[in-house]
């Protein structure tokens, strides 16, 4: 809610900038433009980035709207006026588009794989996903409503372990926070969360085991500024953005 | 009813007032997927979210009695500064955001919290994701309520039965147990049907410091908001079951009883 207050009250302030540079500007270089990217919240430490340089090198000034993709899904569909949908998963992207509501097609733009969260120091020598099944281990996972604990289930059947959890948490977040504050002994998330959480140590999950969670982008159809939501999406696709995200724990494309 | 001397324009806002209260109702109910809703009604799911917070929410209110009665006792004999301390530390989570609530709940009595630390060390006990967890957090956020409603009631008692108790010989204990909890009675009451509704309905410091397992801390504003991303018919229908409880319960209450706020 305040989310969207914030996202309607900065479009205003950018209306109103782009109103006084629009004239000013009209023979040198051009005019600075507006877009807003929804986007998955695991995404939020490399697209800050990407939207600062897009700033520096295209002048347009991107404002983000990060919430789990189910959320962004259905504001989307609510019809919240966006220039660009980046999701956490395929599912939801086809989701979009089978409803009508994209410009062009999608591009996978990134992977993300999980990893084992634990505390700092890794003090309960958790070394594998067998070892969450370890009796007397507080291990959180997310909601398998939540694309996050959906992977996560699925890479425990492929290890065949069974894991009791303490608690399904709704956001993926929730699962580092309960670790981080040392509730929880374990968590199953995103490698790009602990690259940039720095709260907590991780414990790869070998590729067999592992699961590859799928990036996708498109430009939306209600989008009021075309040329630069495609500017965003050729910028994360380019070297410079698929640096961004691999120093953020993404695997580039 | 005196209707004819109510100002138009206070009976245009107040009309207002309702309909913004109304339409969000009408619109679950309008929106709801009634050829689905008996299905869920008696779907295993709805009946352990529903056993649940049933359970949480009239321990709660257990709780809530047993401390929060002596609570407003002190703080309607309390003057000064002392009492303006406690009533702000007992108002204090009717403002505070529930999540926050949930994290200092946490900061408190997790693992590693001050007083949490110190179970877990001496005795194991780990108190986060329980269902002991679930009814500390509605506690914690509905106890104010309950507070609030019993000090109104003895703020306006008539402190000459009191004195005629104690003029009879009472000692400090027996004028309350004998005089001044009957006379409460109402205000008692109505506090716990409000310190129960507000625990009923209570989701962010519950999520934040119990977590949700189905049959452990998911209580049903939990499990609707689950059900919200990936079964929107059952949210819907889920919540109607909670609207429903909630509100046969405060309209069986009646004015008598409320009235006493």
């Amino acid at each position: 809610m305040t989310r969207r207050l914030v996202l309607a009250l900065a479009i205003l302030f950018l209306a109103a900038c782009g109103a006084q540079t629009g004239g000013a500007s009209a023979t040198s270089a051009p005019s600075q433009t507006g877009i807003s990217v929804f986007a998955a919240s695991s995404l939020k430490p490399a697209f800050d980035k990407i939207g600062a340089r897009l700033q520096a090198t295209k002048n347009v000034v991107t404002i983000f709207n990060y919430e789990g993709s189910q959320t962004l899904t259905a504001q989307i569909q609510q019809g919240a006026p966006a220039d660009v949908f980046a999701s956490a998963d395929t599912a939801h992207m086809t989701t979009v588009e089978s409803a009508g509501l994209l410009s062009g097609s999608s591009k996978i733009f990134a992977h993300n794989k999980l990893e084992i969260a634990v505390e700092k120091g890794n003090p309960k020598g958790i070394h594998t996903l067998a070892d969450l099944s370890r009796a007397g281990l507080v291990v959180v996972l997310a909601d398998p409503s939540v694309p996050a604990g959906k992977y996560a289930q699925q890479t425990l059947n492929m290890a065949h372990v069974t894991v009791h959890p303490a608690s399904l948490e709704l956001q993926v977040t929730g699962v580092l926070s309960k670790v981080s504050l040392g509730e929880a002994d374990a968590g199953i998330v995103y490698v790009s969360d602990i690259v940039t959480s720095g709260q907590v140590d991780g414990v790869p999950i070998p590729d067999d085991q592992n699961v590859t969670a799928d990036y996708p982008i498109a430009v939306l159809k209600s989008t009021s500024n075309g040329p630069g939501a495609q500017e965003f999406i050729d910028l994360v696709l380019s070297s410079d953005g698929q640096t961004i995200l691999k120093a953020a724990g993404f695997q580039g494309v | 009813m005196s209707q004819g001397r109510v100002p138009a324009a206070l009976l245009a806002l107040a009309g207002l007032g309702l309909l913004f209260f109304l339409l969000p109702l009408l619109g679950l109910i309008v929106r709801a997927p009634w050829d689905q809703a008996i299905g869920a009604i008696g779907s295993p799911e709805t009946g352990t979210a529903l056993g649940l917070s049933l359970f949480c929410s009239l321990a709660a209110t257990a709780v809530a009695l047993v401390l929060g009665i002596p609570l407003a006792f002190v703080l309607s004999k309390t003057t000064g500064n002392l009492r303006s301390v406690i009533r702000a530390l007992t108002t204090l989570p009717m403002v505070l955001p529930p999540v926050v609530g949930g994290v200092a709940l946490l900061l408190a009595f997790g693992r590693k919290g001050l007083v949490g630390s110190i179970l877990y060390q001496a005795f194991g006990i780990q108190i986060p994701f329980t269902t002991a967890a679930a009814v500390m957090a509605e506690t914690f956020v509905a106890m104010p309520f309950l507070v609030i409603a019993v000090e109104g009631g003895l703020r306006s008692l008539d402190p000459r039965y009191e004195e005629a108790a104690r003029a009879l010989g009472a000692r400090g204990w027996m004028v309350f147990a004998r005089v001044t909890l009957p006379l409460l009675r109402p205000a008692i009451f109505s506090g716990a049907v409000l310190c129960w509704a507000r625990a009923l309905g209570e989701f962010g410091a519950t999520i934040t410091f119990a977590g949700n397992f189905p049959g452990r801390t998911q209580t049903v504003p939990v499990a609707v908001y689950v059900a919200l991303e990936t079964r929107p018919e059952s949210a819907i229908v889920l919540s109607l079951i909670l609207l429903a409880v909630s509100l046969a319960v405060l309209v069986g209450m009646r004015d008598r009883w409320l009235g006493a706020l």
